[in-house]
């Protein structure tokens, strides 16, 4: 479990990324954090590794205060999967998974065996172990921040807008892949994007931020629909635009689902509710 | 009929009893890569480690360039005139000059090699949970290798067309062939030192561009 206990972050020019942020994300939970440029959404995430340190407050992995503890082996205990992959250009692929188990010592055969079994989990060809990182396609450079990220066995993974440099067709693979990843893994997932679609479709709960790190609404995707909480939050839903009103239409003895605007979203399973 | 001082200079590097003995150009060439080697070594062992820590913290980068500019601007010759006066003949003189001609290029290319790293790629290797030391090690340094080798190279060419002015207070290389020639008027002898001089600068340059060339990680170049 990570708890964020009334956190705020103000760095010495006088900027204020974070007011004052509470929350309780729950072991095994994919938590969404969405918003603009200027939430805090990454200064939140970063603070759980301690990238970031907050101002004020606390952030608590199961309890202990992640202050008090080495920020060297809290980071190696956490699998981090940023934008743009971060991956190191001068080494393949296979030493860039094993990145953190090496750090901790693990022996690098032992390493590199899990990381071809790691490759093949995120579905990557293990032809491509002994390739750079120059080498790769983005979609295949971001499985691979995905493997390395999970290559220590971490409980918690933190994910900065991870598929946000790739192509919409290669995003919504990735986006796929991941799920079937939580599904079998269920690790507990810290997801950043800017996104709304992505973050429906990834979190289990979704908090949408105001700028300054001020929850908006924090609820599972079928409750923000349901219940936006007021204008701000129907407006980055899309709510206001009728983008997510959707209505059923009678073709040929089907139901059609189409949107506000006629386009028709899909079809309708099972009995047309009364 | 006199030939040019040019083609008399020839013809003193053709004769071949000054290829061998104790005064001979081999020799001579050695003791000058000597100096050339100790002067960049002390210089790296001092500019490399503070280039290092300058670019991966940040830290004093205005003060060390402002410095290392201060010290570009130094007559070497001058140097080695006043610290022979302060030390006496001998190679202590001519050494620290050849290290503080050496220091600026060695930490420039020490400093901009670190800074030169992506950002993104060092906070990466931060947040996978490499400590401080190996980022620089096994992130910044690797990537950055051409420009720190550039800063050793413009170092070596710098104090190797300098380190003829050893002879000056009384030491070996292949100042001698020089000051020697225009202390008796032999200038094809000193046009034949210079020769020699030019000659092993290109060689250490092009062989250090070499090494900077495959020092660029492989990763890189396929790009």
């Amino acid at each position: 479990m990570i708890a964020f206990e009334n956190v705020r972050k103000e760095y010495p020019g006088g900027t204020l990324a974070v007011q004052d942020f509470s929350l309780e994300i729950a072991s095994h939970e994919s938590l969404v954090l969405v918003g603009s440029s200027g939430s805090g959404k990454t200064t939140l995430m970063r603070m759980v590794n301690r990238m970031v340190e907050p101002t004020a407050g606390r952030v608590l992995i199961d309890g202990d205060d992640v202050a008090a503890l080495d920020p060297v082996q809290l980071r190696r205990s956490i699998g981090y999967v940023m934008q743009a992959s971060g991956l190191l250009p001068h080494r393949t692929v296979l030493d860039n998974i094993t990145t953190v188990p090496v750090l901790r010592g693990t022996a690098k055969r032992e390493a590199r065996e899990r990381a071809h079994d790691l490759m093949e989990t995120v579905g990557l060809d293990p032809a491509l172990a002994s390739r750079y990182p120059s080498q790769l396609s983005g979609g295949q450079q971001q499985r691979v921040g995905v493997a390395r990220g999970l290559a220590a066995d971490p409980n918690i993974l933190l994910m900065d807008e991870p598929f946000g440099a790739v192509d919409p067709i290669v995003r919504s693979e990735l986006q796929r892949e991941l799920q079937r990843l939580q599904h079998e893994l269920r690790k507990t997932i810290v997801f950043v994007t800017h996104d709304i679609d992505e973050a429906f479709l990834l979190g289990d709960r979704v908090v949408i931020l105001r700028p300054g790190g001020i929850i908006a609404q924090v609820g599972t995707p079928q409750e923000i629909l349901a219940a936006p909480a007021d204008d701000f939050v129907a407006s980055f839903v899309g709510a206001d635009r009728g983008a997510r009103t959707l209505h059923v239409e009678r073709v040929d003895g089907r139901d059609v689902v189409v949107d506000a605007d006629g386009r028709a979203a899909g079809v309708l399973a099972g009995e047309r509710p009364s | 009929m006199n030939d040019s001082p040019f083609v008399e200079s020839l013809r003193w590097l053709a004769e071949p009893s000054r290829w061998s003995g104790p005064a001979g150009i081999p020799l001579r060439t050695l003791e000058h890569l000597g100096y050339t080697a100790l002067g960049i070594l002390l210089a790296a062992l001092l500019a490399i480690p503070l280039g290092l820590a300058v670019g991966h913290t940040g830290r004093f980068k205005g003060l060390v360039v402002a410095t290392a500019g201060a010290a570009r601007a130094l007559p070497t010759l001058g140097l080695v005139t006043l610290f022979a006066l302060l030390m006496g003949i001998g190679l202590t003189a001519p050494l620290l000059s050849f290290v503080i001609l050496a220091i600026p290029s060695l930490l420039a290319g020490a400093y901009s090699a670190v800074e030169s790293a992506d950002r993104a790629t060092v906070d990466a290797a931060r947040a996978q949970g490499m400590t401080e030391l190996q980022v620089l090690t096994r992130v910044e340094l690797p990537l950055g290798m051409p420009l720190l080798i550039g800063g050793v190279r413009g170092a070596t060419v710098q104090v190797v067309a300098t380190a003829m002015l050893a002879a000056y207070v009384g030491n070996g290389g292949l100042g001698r062939y020089i000051f020697q020639g225009l202390g008796s008027q032999n200038y094809p002898q000193m046009i034949a030192g210079s020769l020699l001089v030019i000659a092993l600068a290109l060689v250490l340059d092009l062989a250090l561009l070499l090494i900077q060339r495959l020092s660029t990680p492989r990763g890189l170049r396929a790009a």
